[in-house]
């Protein structure tokens, strides 16, 4: 037993010691990087020689297009870093409130008692909910009404619909999330209680996916599946239905023909840094709209 | 001299472990505290009676009934085991009496394996093949009480093999002798003398199990469907206690998500009472020997 403890207390002190100047030295090479960076910004500054970090978080929706926005941004500007984090509309709203994340991204018009915090909202895109079916499904077309009966549960067999003799499986989202919450609003799909509570009035038996992309898969692998996903995941694994005639496109969002669409916003709280005005000036710059037209609907 | 230091290392030697022993502690003490008192407060606020046995959850709408979820985690664990524990069992009987000894350390290394396969493949794994079966056999979509059962019930098979055959073996050769000495075949002695004789180790690694299906979440979420009804059919969806918290999380603020907290407090008690049952099993294990 002796002989054990000799090389374990040492073992163990080298360790401690190991811990703690790796602790320090790491912080004194990431003061010194800090030092050296600046005064490189002064001499060989990119363009206007912004430097800093962007925490971006948010809407699940609007991160695919902050990526490639930031992506392009800190091309422009080298010694700038971007984080985008996509958890959701509230969790976004509720960081650029706390102060957690620079800039919040969301997906959904915010609540009074979000906006009674004197959050600054800038409106960078509008995005259409596409209505997605199996691509076997013959329906390819529905109107406002009809996808509100089949979402409440009063329609629930395709054949209704022109379609096979097969049960409706409705795919929704979680509650709480930026795209059931657009997608309710804009369909008309909730009600007021009693006492003033707003309830959905989606089919309480519908299958609930977490995510855009749980939306989709779930869909591609269930004939009879309908549901709903952001304009920016449509590919060919699930087809995107017409609403009233009209197909979801960038082209007919902004024309204001595609109806099931709804606003993107950045959100800002307190004083903004140099960097965070830049990086909003360039998303609604012709630059970066055209980066936004690539999937979404740019605002103008 | 010499003593002196000695002394100072053994005392020095001694902190350390004691520091280590209190990180965990700590860990376990803030993490109760937390979510005790997140979840308390919701709780008060909604009133355990309708928390624990409302029938309708939609946060955004002020309605947190989670009885569906306790119902829908019960359910879940109760076909895991169902499934899980008759095989589990049975595999640990073939490993540790019948099979030869190349055969039964070739299993234990497959076993081995699938306790390291990560949750969230389970649950790809599942949505991908048992989740269309169960589709084209029962209709209505594949991710069911079923389904979950299925993939938890594959889950827990590590668990209950590894500690039952662990159990098995310790059973004293004498009573194995005895018995075949008595006539009894190899089947008799195995059912009717090793199985009793280990009862308290098959116990616990049942109770074990129990935890690790009521806490599985990745894999769930992916195959159960998540809606938050009282199932009535083993084709239907339901919604886990933990895929509740997991799948909301991102979304909520305020009541929301202390209710989110305040359903990992029922967790909580859930996995309490696992534990003093599993202590209760150690104990008789000790008495048995």
């Amino acid at each position: 037993m002796k002989k054990f403890t000799k090389p374990l207390v040492l073992l163990s002190l080298v360790l401690v010691l190991i811990l703690t100047f790796t602790g320090c030295s790491n912080k004194t090479t990431g003061a010194n990087k800090g030092g050296t960076s600046q005064s490189t910004d002064d001499g060989d500054s990119v363009e206007n020689g912004l430097s800093g970090t962007i925490n971006i978080v948010g809407s699940t929706s609007v991160t695919p297009m902050a990526e490639s926005l930031s992506e392009e941004f800190s091309k422009l500007n080298k010694d700038v870093k971007m984080n985008v984090q996509g958890v959701g509309s509230t969790a976004g709203i509720k960081a650029s409130i706390d102060g957690t994340a620079d800039i919040g991204m969301s997906s959904r018009n915010l609540k009074d008692e979000e906006k009674s915090t004197g959050i600054r909202e800038y409106t960078i895109a509008y995005d259409g909910i596409v209505v997605v079916v199996h691509p076997n499904n013959t329906v390819s077309d529905l109107d406002m009404e009809t996808i509100q009966k089949i979402f409440k549960g009063e329609i629930t067999n395709w054949k209704d619909l022109g379609g096979k003799d097969e049960e409706i499986l409705i795919v929704s989202r979680e509650d709480g999330s930026g795209t059931r919450g657009a997608f309710e609003e804009i369909l008309n799909l909730q009600e007021k209680d009693s006492s003033g509570n707003t309830l959905s009035t989606i089919k309480k038996d519908a299958l609930i996916a977490d995510g855009n992309g749980s939306v989709k898969a779930n869909i591609s692998r269930k004939e009879n599946s309908i549901g709903y996903i952001s304009l920016s995941y449509l590919d060919d694994t699930v087809k995107g239905l017409k609403v009233e005639g009209v197909e979801a496109t960038v082209e007919s969002i902004q024309k204001g023909e595609y109806k099931v669409s709804r606003p993107f916003f950045m959100l800002t709280m307190g004083e903004e840094s140099e960097v965070v005005k830049e990086f909003l000036a360039f998303i609604l710059s012709d630059e970066g709209q055209k980066i936004v037209g690539e999937k979404q609907v740019p605002v103008n | 001299m010499k003593l002196n230091r000695k002394k100072i290392y053994e005392k020095i030697n001694e902190r350390l472990l004691l520091i280590c022993g209190l990180i965990s502690i700590i860990a376990v003490l803030s993490i109760t505290i937390f979510i005790f008192s997140k979840g308390i407060p919701a709780i008060k606020e909604i009133g355990l009676k309708e928390f624990i046995f409302g029938e309708e959850w939609q946060p955004t709408g002020g309605r947190f009934g989670l009885y569906p979820m306790i119902v829908g985690s019960l359910y879940v664990t109760l076909g895991a085991v169902m499934i899980g524990v008759p095989i589990g069992i049975l595999t640990a009987v073939f490993i540790s009496e019948l099979a030869p000894k190349r055969v039964a350390s070739f299993y234990r290394r497959l076993v081995e394996l699938l306790a390291g396969i990560p949750s969230v493949v389970y649950g790809f794994f599942g949505l991908a093949t048992i989740v269309p079966a169960i589709d084209l056999i029962f209709g209505g979509g594949g991710n069911s009480l079923l389904a979950a059962s299925i993939i938890l019930g594959i889950m827990i098979l590590p668990t209950v093999i590894s500690i039952s055959e662990t159990s098995i073996k310790s059973v004293p050769m004498e009573l194995r002798e005895g018995s075949l000495a008595l006539g009894a075949s190899d089947i008799y002695t195995i059912f009717k003398v090793l199985i009793p004789a280990a009862r308290s180790g098959i116990l616990a690694s049942i109770v074990l199990a129990i935890g690790r299906a009521i806490g599985e979440t990745m894999a769930v979420i992916l195959v159960a469907g998540n809606t938050p009804l009282i199932p009535k059919a083993l084709a239907e969806r339901i919604r886990t206690l933990t895929a509740n918290i997991a799948l909301e999380m991102g979304y909520a603020y305020g009541l929301h998500q202390n209710a989110l907290f305040a359903t990992g407090v029922i967790l909580f008690v859930f996995i309490i009472v696992l534990n003093i049952l599993l202590m209760k099993f150690n104990k008789k294990v000790g008495e048995n020997k």
